[in-house]
């Protein structure tokens, strides 16, 4: 455990996932045939954001969006700070039906769909994140980031299951297609924002910059599989992202049934191929 | 140990002068006596016992035994007269084998068999008569006023009150009988007890409905009794012992047949599939049953007995497969809850869900495992008595158990809407407590034989259990279109119960770690050597959590200032303040907010009739399990 690395991930954070987002845009932009953006657009956004009125459906929502940005931020300082995973996975699952609440709290029709769909996300993903952590304990003898990521051997290569799973995931939390259903990044997607739909000025800002604390956390668990080499760890998690850029540009949105049932038949398989083969032939 | 007799007998004297006592005031109070009584003698039991380990207490068998024998077979015949007057030859044959079963033991192996010590208390008991003495108890006051509107408001029911209070206080008397027993023929014999006080209680309101439900209950509990009955006679026949502690420190080359015996028994009372409608046919019942049958009582008994056990269950094929039981129900149940909307289903699914955790830790039977198990038992216990009294409360006052109209229930009755948040946080949000169960039941698996297939059903488990909390919750502080405050209808007594509960919940996941220190790491080390902990700094970080949580809503005064409030997004069509919007055609409708119920995914009866299926072949490798391990040859 390392307060420092989690005191850095609070700071800069917000800076590379927004970075991320910045250049997520103009590749985006460019697989579809646009100019795009100034990659700093995300941050001119959220600084407009800022500046709006405060507009809101009914009072407690904010609340709940700034419990929800607390404990992104909170998951995520935890696991850059090397704590415990399973911790870190609760934390998250907190943090987001926090976001369910709020968007509940605004009792409009559209919200409250965004609200149930986004709980049909939490349901499609939890199984696969949960399975990974007992995966990489499986593998490593370790709940802790910290065990995890100074593990001598390459962990891709005794959880190709978990990762192939977790990376099919992966499009869910990053809210891109073809599992964004609870709400998407980009206006052709929709016509009204699902689980965001209320909430503006602020409160929107909040949203987003949990966004990009989610993003760089997601992409820090993706670096675990890779981490006895930082340099393959770099090229691999790079890698991985554009191929989500080039999967949500290439795909339509599926309904939420197929998300649904095709999430857990990944899971299902996958984890539970890897993990038995590991218990058989080593790791414990 | 007098306070040992004082939490066995106290409870029957109440319940003797309530039955006395006609309808009045005196009554009422004698009732809060009461129960300020036993709970502060249970935790009179935890200031005076916590540190002593397991204490074994000298009792006479003889005028006790030979009391409890009478009463066992005046317990039977009122069955079969009770089985004869509404015609039930299920409830009858069941009644006769085991009645016959019992005597059969009791005159032919009891008298050469000596029980040293018939009385105990370690740990875990402590943990257990806390959970029936604080929570028990708090559910008795909560009755007095409950019981009085439920009478009110259901003029065709027979006002028994006299019967309910008395049948009440028995039910906690037996249930610290199962907690303290060391002589597994007392403890067979207050087990029995509780399946009495529950079919009584059940049938209430002598509606046709409650009487078949009640019966229900009574024949599945009577069918796990023929088969405790069936291990007392084992142990009489094979010359063993028939003391508790003695049996689980021989471990499972001798006690493994009787643990399997019990468990089985233990499976019907804690309403595991394949038995688990009784559970949710005992919802006729008034609402206060439920939560005592749901949190402290009843239930309990069932797992308890499973995790005393676990020891023996150990690494065995029946300890594993009991333990599939319970993860195979902790996912079945839970997926059909996804689909119900009344709201007492809904409990009822999640209880029996819980209690499949705690059955699967149990079978698993590690010291990880064990010490999870009692987490669990605990912090469900209070989550769940505070979430039962919710829903009665509501009930009462909106005259609806369902889910959809308690939507805006934080504007309606802001005090309870809150409450019940608190209640269902703590069924399943970090860093509430059963979370911090589920965290210990997760490592526990890991490390367990066949823990992948655990693993699987607790990962998928779960996360049906997010969503159908995280709904009913998102409906509880959606805002209706009318909202009118109604809580000052409730009365005081029912605010002050649930507070107290509230209080609780979040108590207990505060305290957890010294609870864990003073309770369960004794008991665990004790029986293993070893101790189980979650690790000093997650505690802290859990700690941290837990206060920012409780932080957090000051943020609230931020927030309703300088806010321009807005109507919702209609998608551009005129609507009127309460919500009435123009259609097509020119026709007015209001908005309307329906939660989802995946009924095509989840459907109760298909799901249900699945999870018996699996869980009975399941109970039948159980016993194969037990032929192949040597014990029947």
């Amino acid at each position: 455990m390392n307060l420092l690395y989690a005191v850095a991930f609070i700071i800069l954070a917000p800076l590379v996932g927004g970075l991320i987002a910045g250049v997520d845009r103009k590749l985006t932009a460019r697989m579809q045939g646009r100019m795009g953006p100034p990659v700093l657009q995300p941050f001119y956004d959220v600084g407009k954001l800022l500046e709006k009125e405060h507009v809101v459906v009914a009072l407690s929502q904010n609340y709940f969006v700034l419990a929800y940005l607390i404990f992104i931020a909170f998951s995520g300082a935890l696991f850059f700070s090397g704590g415990d995973l399973l911790l870190v996975v609760f934390a998250l699952t907190l943090a987001h039906v926090l976001l369910v609440l709020g968007a509940y709290a605004a009792t409009s029709p559209y919200s409250f769909i965004g609200a149930e769909r986004e709980l049909i996300q939490l349901m499609a993903y939890e199984p696969m994140v949960i399975l990974a952590a007992a995966g990489f304990y499986i593998a490593t003898g370790s709940f802790y980031v910290t065990d995890i990521a100074a593990f001598p051997r390459p962990l891709i290569v005794l959880l190709p299951g978990i990762f192939i799973g977790l990376f099919y995931v992966l499009t869910m939390k990053l809210r891109k297609s073809p599992f964004d259903i609870a709400t998407s990044h980009h206006a052709h997607q929709e016509i009204v924002k699902g689980v965001t739909t209320e909430f503006s000025g602020s409160t929107l800002g909040m949203v987003e910059v949990a966004h990009w604390y989610e993003t760089v956390f997601l992409l820090g668990l993706f670096w675990l599989f890779f981490a006895w080499s930082p340099a393959i760890a770099l090229i691999a998690v790079a890698i991985l992202y554009l191929a989500e850029i080039f999967i949500d540009n290439a795909t339509a949105r599926v309904k939420w049934g197929f998300a649904l049932r095709s999430i857990w038949a990944v899971t299902l398989v996958l984890s539970a191929l890897n993990l038995v083969a590991l218990q058989y032939f080593g790791g414990l | 140990m007098d306070i040992l007799l004082f939490l066995l007998l106290a409870p029957l004297i109440a319940a003797v002068l309530l039955y006395v006592l006609p309808n009045h005031p005196v009554r009422d109070w004698l009732v809060r006596l009461a129960a300020v009584a036993i709970a502060g003698a249970s935790l009179y039991l935890l200031a005076t016992a916590f540190n002593k380990g397991t204490q074994l207490v000298v009792f006479p068998t003889e005028p006790a035994g030979l009391v409890m024998t009478g009463l066992a077979v005046l317990i039977a015949l009122f069955i079969l007269a009770m089985g004869v007057k509404y015609r039930k030859p299920v409830a009858i044959a069941l009644a006769l084998v085991q009645t016959a079963l019992l005597l059969w033991f009791e005159f032919v192996y009891a008298p050469g068999m000596h029980a040293e010590h018939n009385l105990f208390v370690d740990e875990f008991s402590i943990v257990m008569a806390l959970i029936i003495g604080v929570i028990g108890s708090a559910i008795c006051v909560y009755a007095v006023p409950y019981m009085r509107t439920f009478q009110a408001q259901h003029a065709e029911v027979p006002d028994r009150r006299r019967m309910f209070f008395f049948v009440l206080f028995v039910f906690l008397s037996a249930m610290f009988g199962i907690v303290f027993s060391n002589n597994l023929s007392w403890l067979f014999f207050f087990w029995e007890v509780t399946t009495l006080c529950s079919f009584v209680l059940i049938g209430y309101t002598k509606t046709t409905e409650a009487i078949d439900n009640s019966f229900l209950a009574l024949q599945m509990n009577l069918l796990g009794g023929v088969g405790f009955a069936a291990a007392l006679l084992w142990l009489g026949m094979t010359q063993g012992t028939i003391e508790l502690d003695k049996l689980v420190g021989a471990g499972a080359a001798v006690a493994l047949v009787p643990a399997t015996l019990i468990s089985f028994a233990g499976l019907t009372k804690s309403a595991q599939l394949p038995f688990s409608s009784w559970l949710l046919g005992a919802m006729v019942a008034p609402t206060p049953v439920s939560a005592l049958l749901h949190s402290s009582t009843m239930v309990k008994a069932g797992v308890y007995a499973i995790v005393k056990f676990a020891p023996v269950l150990s690494g065995t094929l029946p300890g594993l497969f009991v333990g599939l039981v319970g993860g195979v129900t902790f996912l079945a149940a839970s997926a059909i809850a996804v689909t119900q909307s009344n709201a007492k289903r809904v409990l009822a699914y999640s209880t029996v869900a819980n209690l499949g955790l705690v059955v699967a830790c149990a079978g698993i039977g590690t010291y990880e495992a064990v010490w999870a198990a009692i987490l669990l038992i605990i912090f469900h216990a209070v989550a769940k008595s505070l979430l039962f009294l919710g829903v009665g409360t509501v009930e009462h006052q909106v005259h609806s158990r369902d889910i959809e109209d308690m939507a805006g229930l934080v504007t309606r009755m802001p005090r309870v809407g809150v409450m019940m948040l608190i209640g269902m946080a703590g069924m399943y949000l970090a860093p509430m407590g059963m979370l911090i169960s589920k965290w210990a039941t997760l490592r526990a698996f890991i490390h367990a034989p066949g823990g992948i297939l655990f693993l699987l059903l607790i990962a998928f488990g779960s996360a049906v259990t997010v969503f159908f909390w995280a709904k009913w919750m998102g409906l509880i502080i959606a805002r209706p279109n009318r909202a009118e405050n109604i809580e000052s209808r409730v009365p005081r007594e029912e605010l002050i119960v649930l507070g107290l509960l509230a209080l609780l919940v979040v108590g207990v996941s505060l305290l957890f770690p010294w609870i864990s220190r003073l309770l369960l790491e004794p008991y665990v080390f004790g029986l293993y050597g070893k101790i189980a902990e979650l690790g000093q700094d997650n505690v802290i970080i859990m700690l941290l959590m837990m206060g920012t949580i409780l932080l957090l809503p000051l943020s609230l005064l931020y927030f309703r200032t300088g806010r321009h409030k807005l109507k919702p997004y209609m998608g551009g069509r005129p609507t009127s303040s309460d919500m009435h919007f123009a259609g097509s055609l020119g026709i007015e409708r209001e908005m309307g907010l329906h939660n989802y119920y995946l009924e095509d995914w989840f459907g109760e009866k298909r799901t249900f009739r699945a999870g018996v299926a699996v869980t009975a072949l399941l109970i039948v490798l159980m016993f194969a399990g037990l032929v192949n391990a040597g014990g029947f040859a």
